[in-house]
């Protein structure tokens, strides 16, 4: 009979944790299934392109065995972490926006999108005031699309505002030129 | 002799108008960028790497490092007053640096720590210029195996010994590895991780994956944590300048932490954290005002993990530009910078591109003497960029991702990526993984796996020389030490200590 039982409390299992250890497991079988995808030609056979997976797979094997060990043992969430309740609310605002960027990017332009995700974020982050947060949206997006996307020859494609925006732009250049 | 001509062919580079420009371009924004909390130097460059197609390469590695250089003034300066540092070098700054701003000392702490960076921030840049030349003698001697050896230990460095778990480090690297191969190979031809979408033949952009991690990711945990309070900002009290006994304390500090920070910034293990604690110990030690720390602040203790933390990014150059070895998440993405370029950092660099590396240098030079200006006289203007509110600094942050996101190629796919990698980048941050090494790992993977088959087909597939090649056996030996040496240790401590209690009439 050991006398260390009585000091130390049984450690409990951590879900989250567990669950991260399970998750790169199932990345090190997509990594398996994508390198048995990769033909290998015989000419290369002694270091091929598949030598390097191989490693990398066996690596993030053991490495989330050993995250599935920590996690059985109690796992590693510092205190203050666990302490902290998650806002899902702010979260849920943010992804909102995320999203909506996704969807709307193409459809309405670069401008139209950002504004609306950033309206959407900024109200996740506990701001209340829409209007206010539009037109700040829209100043910054015009300005990272004229200032930050010209200046360095990225094209973010054009949607209305931006369109309506070159357009008046060109038409005063023309003015000027004469 | 040598180095000085080169150095003055590097000023003649860097004092070209044009280029000076650049470097006020990126001092200004790098000291904007460390002030925001949520933004970085590496985020930052990463955002900034389409002007790579724009400009000569002196142009944007100017602007970079000038970004670089500032990103570490400006991180003192939220750490003193917000208590909330910015990057994780700068965690030991906040810890003195904050108690003097709230004991009406803030002033001083500021100045110290700008005037320290500024010393540090020259002697390391003089250590580059010194140092690099010696490196490259040792590493023309270097073979494919030796590279890929030298390589693993960093990789071991990097992930396993910084940070507080090897296996959470480490797990990041492989991460970092994957979204390295995703993609066409280059030696075979063979498309790679790409899960049949055409998309993913080109690869993974190292912008999305930094914006990702480091923007999207830490959006979503800052909203997540909303519960957890604000830090609140100490109001500026104080003058800037420091009397003759704060001189007297501060300038030893200096120089012990470029001392110390130097020459750990520029082995292959890089990382600000070992210095600036080490530092910070040791100034603790050697003070004559004890009490201070910890209850007023002492100066002592900003003064040297600052200077520290300067020499050590300066340090980080070195393996950077002399072995084409990144030994932090900024300097992976300037090396992603160079292979943009189509030039590969070695050896050679210095020879074939004297130019562009010495133009660097000389900038640094000016950078710092840009940089200690800008943060002194114009502090109040920085004190005023840590007002933004959080809801507009984050949403601005996520317009400015969308913009160098989709621009890459307009294809909300990469949104898509864009926003898994946020997502993994939110359970990394919450789960206390560290991001710089899936950065890491996805720019230095890639040319490891190069040596190492350049080593093999050399050997004809003969593994041995790895281990034969004398340099290349000691490297990996160190990587072992580095990796198991600390567990080992610890099992051994652990036992001795449980020891005796064990003996009595236990079993």
């Amino acid at each position: 009979m050991s006398t260390s039982d009585q000091q130390a409390p049984p450690p409990r299992l951590a879900v989250p944790e567990l669950l991260i250890g399970v998750g790169l497991l199932a990345c090190a079988a997509a990594v398996a299934w994508q390198t048995l995808a990769i033909p290998v030609s015989p000419l290369y056979s002694k270091v091929g392109p598949t030598v390097f997976p191989y490693i990398t797979m066996t690596g993030m094997v053991i490495l989330s065995l050993l995250l599935i060990v920590a996690a059985l043992r109690g796992g590693w969430q510092p205190e203050e972490e666990k302490e902290t309740p998650t806002d899902w609310k702010a979260m849920g605002f943010v992804v909102a926006g995320l999203v909506a960027n996704l969807l709307l990017i193409q459809p309405l332009g670069f401008t139209a999108a950002s504004v609306i995700m950033f309206v959407l974020i900024c109200h996740g982050f506990g701001s209340r005031h829409p209007l206010r947060d539009a037109l700040l949206g829209l100043i910054l997006a015009l300005a990272a699309y004229f200032g930050f996307a010209k200046a360095l020859g990225v094209n973010i494609g054009a949607g209305f505002i931006e369109n309506q925006l070159n357009t008046v732009i060109n038409a005063i250049i023309g003015i000027v030129r004469g | 002799m040598e180095t000085l001509n080169q150095l003055a062919l590097g000023f003649s580079v860097a004092f070209t108008p044009v280029n000076l420009m650049w470097c006020l371009v990126g001092t200004t924004l790098g000291t904007a960028i460390g002030v925001l909390p949520g933004l970085g130097p590496a985020l930052t460059i990463a955002l900034l790497l389409p002007i790579t197609y724009q400009v000569a390469p002196e142009a944007s590695f100017i602007l970079f490092a000038g970004i670089y250089y500032g990103a570490m003034y400006g991180g003192s300066t939220t750490s003193i007053l917000l208590n909330t540092p910015g990057e994780s070098a700068t965690i030991v700054t906040a810890l003195e640096g904050n108690r003097m701003a709230r004991s009406g000392r803030g002033g001083a702490a500021l100045a110290t720590s700008a005037i320290g960076s500024f010393v540090a921030g020259t002697l390391g840049t003089l250590g580059v210029a010194f140092l690099a030349p010696v490196v490259v003698k040792f590493a023309l001697a270097f073979g494919p195996a030796e590279y890929f050896s030298l390589m693993v230990l960093a990789f071991i460095t990097v992930s396993a010994v910084l940070g507080s778990s090897s296996v959470r480090g480490l797990t990041s690297l492989f991460i970092g590895f994957v979204i390295g191969m995703i993609g066409v190979d280059l030696q075979t031809g063979q498309p790679r991780f790409t899960f049949g979408m055409s998309e993913l033949l080109d690869g993974v952009d190292v912008i999305i994956v930094a914006v990702g991690l480091f923007a999207v990711g830490e959006t979503l945990y800052m909203a997540s944590r909303r519960y957890a309070g604000k830090d609140e900002i100490v109001p500026l009290k104080g003058s800037l300048y420091m009397t003759a006994a704060e001189w007297g304390r501060s300038w030893k500090a200096w120089l012990r932490g470029a001392a110390i920070g130097f020459p750990i910034g520029a082995m292959p293990a890089g990382g600000a954290e070992i210095p600036t604690f080490l530092s910070y110990a040791i100034e603790k030690k050697l003070s004559k005002h004890k009490d201070e720390f910890g209850t007023v602040g002492a100066i002592e203790g900003v003064a040297g993990p600052e200077a520290a933390n300067n020499a050590s990014a300066a340090g980080v150059l070195v393996p950077m530009l002399t072995l084409g070895l990144p030994t932090s998440a900024t300097a992976a993405i300037m090396l992603s910078a160079f292979q943009s370029y189509g030039i590969n950092p070695g050896p050679l660099l210095l020879t074939t591109q004297a130019n562009l590396v010495w133009g660097l240098i000389a900038s640094l030079f000016i950078a710092n003497v840009i940089l200690v200006i800008l943060n002194l006289p114009l502090i109040g203007l920085w004190v005023r960029l840590l007002k933004i509110p959080a809801p507009q600094l984050y949403a601005g942050i996520l317009v400015f991702a969308t913009v160098g996101t989709y621009g890459i190629s307009q294809s909300p796919i990469d949104l898509v990526i864009l926003y898994l990698l946020g997502a993994a980048g939110f359970l990394m941050r919450r789960f206390d993984f560290p991001t710089a090494p899936v950065i890491i790992g996805m720019i230095l993977g890639p040319l490891a796996e190069t040596q190492f088959r350049r080593a093999m087909t050399i050997s004809n597939g003969d593994w041995s020389v790895f281990y034969t090649h004398k340099l290349s056996l000691t490297l990996l030996t160190l990587a072992f030490i580095g990796l198991l040496g600390p567990h080992i240790w610890a099992y051994i401590e652990h036992q001795r200590r449980r020891g005796p209690e064990h003996v009595p009439g236990d079993a």
